[in-house]
């Protein structure tokens, strides 16, 4: 690999083109003339989640609700461990954000007064296929937004304790790049592949999350000693079976309830009716040997039918082509569903960067949004633009304009060099691909995967441990052949980082109660008196730290300054 | 794997190269599209949409219950989006989706 170099400077630097960095870029260039660069790993038009499209939007107060109505159904969907803070502060935000994206082009149902068509307390429908073109198109129209494209970022650059931009390189020109910025916005959605997928064989991105999302946005300020939260609220989604397809559409479109087998709504055992009872009552069924589980669809009418499968092909085509594939469709016969894999993202559980009110992280000029920021679950899309556009106004208010400032000329080749340290040609002891079915392996083995029903002991961890511990040696010595195979092996390495903070995590909550998320078998019970904390963690030279800290209320204003006093080492 | 790129069909315009999330899509030494990780396709349908020609098709792995149907898409409006099913019988199916209209469900 020849070492071309390019350097940029900016106010601000995004990384990660998706829904919140977009969002936070247009946010920035309506009220202010500061300058950005989105740094995307692919293309901003059709990056990241919602590369396909999106089938609702979930998160809008609809008529009878408020943002402290929202504020409650967070907290008790995930038993009260939550931000309420940060979710408040996105719930105040949801309506003006969802209107902001209909001026901009996202076709939203309208009833016949001209009100929005409500599913339900907070989902809006819409025509979600071309949410990222025109998202993108929106940012095209502003001179001050730059977008590198094809730039995947590996880490930060830090100085004296505070975040001075990023490196990394273009995949497609095979260059190193650098970008100096005073404020850098962390956007780079959560984390899939860490455990293994529900198809290995033929399809291993067949997935739920964007597979591409491989977590570099925790790794980098897990490597670079950013504080972390919540990560032992793995999310786990309910799915149609095979294309692992949305089901809320389904579910909440044509009002089809979970049956098993036998045609009983096994949801209806279970009193504490949330989303990840959903998920947990069709694991249970399939071991009493109830399964398959299906959404119950039989019956539905043929314009019921149709809606679906047009609605199928606006964000999840592969769905649609099944039904067709196998001539059978869900009026005649009920659609099969399963829970994929554990992912690690904010945007659906509480993983992510702990901030403070504005999502300002622990380091100093470094903003964490959307699903890699922690502690405010169910944000979805219309929340990641929330948070997008509550790092912008704190930006600016921030502002001061500083002399950027920057790496020695050799320090930045070490940074360079270390990025590219797999050069190619000759051969390795392990391959990519193995390197990574060996991560998701034993994951899934020792971590709490799939074939384990999502359980996890402290003795499998420990396994889990040291096999990660091994893969690292292993992950050091694999070769890139080109700059896309160098990508590839940073989002291997990534993945180590996560799983490693992950285990700790695991470890560190020694109770039982989002069931699937988190199913530690050595404490089956709740444990009230010590629930309700935030594990957080940190990495310091090379050792995690885990932290735990008391909780946030609704009204507070947190900051990291004031914070000392609520916290206490575990680890 | 679960998108297929015509070669005849494909007129070079690197538009599937640019919109693909994964960065799978590379040009062979024709500068015609192929997929270079076939393995790692998340079957999004970015790069269908895209096409100019309907060159790229999209079809389910065996795994996932793939029995040689396929899908591909046509435009002949900017606001409309044509898809086309074909059935393993290679029956056709299209489904004209008006993309200012929101879903029902």
């Amino acid at each position: 690999m020849e070492n071309h170099i390019e350097i940029y400077e900016t106010d601000v630097l995004i990384i990660g083109g998706g829904t919140a960095g977009c969002f936070c870029a247009l946010s920035l260039a309506e009220n202010s003339t500061l300058k950005v660069i989105i740094a995307e790993k692919a293309n901003i038009k059709r990056s990241g989640c919602l590369a396909a499209g999106v089938n609702a939007l979930n998160a809008h107060i609809n008529r009878g609700e408020t943002p402290e109505s929202f504020v409650e159904y967070v907290k008790n969907d995930f038993n009260h461990v939550v931000r309420e803070d940060l979710i408040y502060s996105i719930a105040k935000k949801l309506n003006k954000v969802t209107q902001k994206i209909e001026e901009l082009g996202l076709p939203i149902l309208k009833d016949d007064n001209g009100n929005y068509a409500e599913r339900g307390k907070r989902n809006v429908k819409i025509n979600g296929e071309n949410i990222k073109p025109v998202l993108a198109d929106a940012v095209s129209e502003h001179k001050n937004l730059k977008v590198l494209n094809n730039l995947n970022i590996v880490d930060y650059i830090k100085k004296d304790n505070k975040i001075i931009g990023a490196v990394g390189f273009s995949i497609k020109e095979e260059k190193f790049i650098a970008i100096y910025a005073q404020y850098t916005v962390c956007a780079t959605g959560g984390a899939a592949g860490l455990y293994k997928p529900n198809n290995p064989k033929n399809s291993p991105h067949k997935m739920w999350y964007c597979p591409f999302n491989t977590g570099a946005g925790y790794a980098m300020g897990i490597r670079a000693g950013a504080e972390m939260t919540g990560f032992e609220m793995r999310f786990i989604a309910l799915r149609c079976k095979n294309t692992i397809a949305p089901t809320g559409t389904i579910a909440l479109g044509v009002q089809a309830p979970q049956i098993n087998r036998l045609g009983q709504d096994y949801v209806l055992n279970h009193p504490e009716n949330n989303t990840s009872t959903r998920l947990y009552a069709t694991v249970e069924e399939n071991r009493k040997g109830n399964g398959p589980c299906y959404l119950k669809t039989k019956g539905i009418s043929k314009e019921q039918e149709n809606e679906l499968v047009k609605a199928y092909l606006n964000m999840a085509p592969s769905q649609t082509l099944s039904w067709y594939e196998n001539n059978s469709f869900p009026s005649v016969e009920n659609v099969e569903i399963e829970g994929t894999e554990p992912y690690i993202t904010g945007g659906h559980s509480a993983s992510g960067y702990w901030t403070d009110i504005n999502r300002e992280t622990t380091i100093k000029n470094l903003y964490a949004i959307g699903d890699v920021a922690g502690g405010s679950p169910h944000k979805y899309v219309t929340g990641c633009f929330a948070e997008g556009e509550i790092a912008a106004e704190s930006i600016i208010k921030e502002f001061k304009p500083n002399k950027i400032e920057k790496l020695t000329e050799q320090e930045l080749q070490e940074k360079f060099g270390k990025i590219g340290r797999f050069p190619g040609n000759t051969g390795s002891a392990i391959s990519i691909n193995l390197a990574e079915e060996t991560l998701q392996e034993t994951m899934d083995k020792y971590a709490g995967g799939i074939s384990e029903h999502y359980e996890y002991s402290k003795n499998k961890l420990k396994i889990a441990k040291s096999e990660l511990e091994n893969l690292f040696e292993l992950a050091n010595q694999l070769k890139a052949e080109d700059f896309h195979e160098l990508m590839l092996i940073h989002e291997i390495i990534d993945r180590l980082y996560i799983g490693k903070i992950l285990i700790e995590h695991l470890q560190a909550r020694q109770e039982t109660r989002w069931r699937c998320y988190q199913e530690n078998t050595g404490f089956p019970d709740r444990d009230d008196e010590n629930w309700l904390r935030y594990v957080n963690s940190k990495c310091e030279n090379n050792e995690i730290k885990i932290i735990i800290r008391d909780m946030v209320k609704k009204d507070e204003i947190y900051e990291h300054s004031n914070s000392q006093k609520q916290m206490h080492i575990l680890w | 794997m679960s998108i297929q790129i015509h070669k005849n069909k494909c007129i070079s315009c690197g538009k599937c190269r640019n919109v693909c999330p994964g960065n799978l899509v590379y040009a062979d030494s024709e500068e015609k599209a192929y997929v270079k990780y076939p393995r790692d396709c998340w079957g999004c349908t970015a790069c269908l949409k895209e096409c100019p020609v309907s060159a790229i098709r999209f079809y389910l792995a065996e795994d996932i219950g793939g029995k040689g149907g396929f899908l591909y898409t046509s435009q002949d409006k900017k606001e409309y989006l044509t898809w086309h099913i074909i059935n393993k019988f290679g029956k056709e199916e299209t489904i004209k989706i008006n993309r200012k209209e929101s879903n029902k469900y």
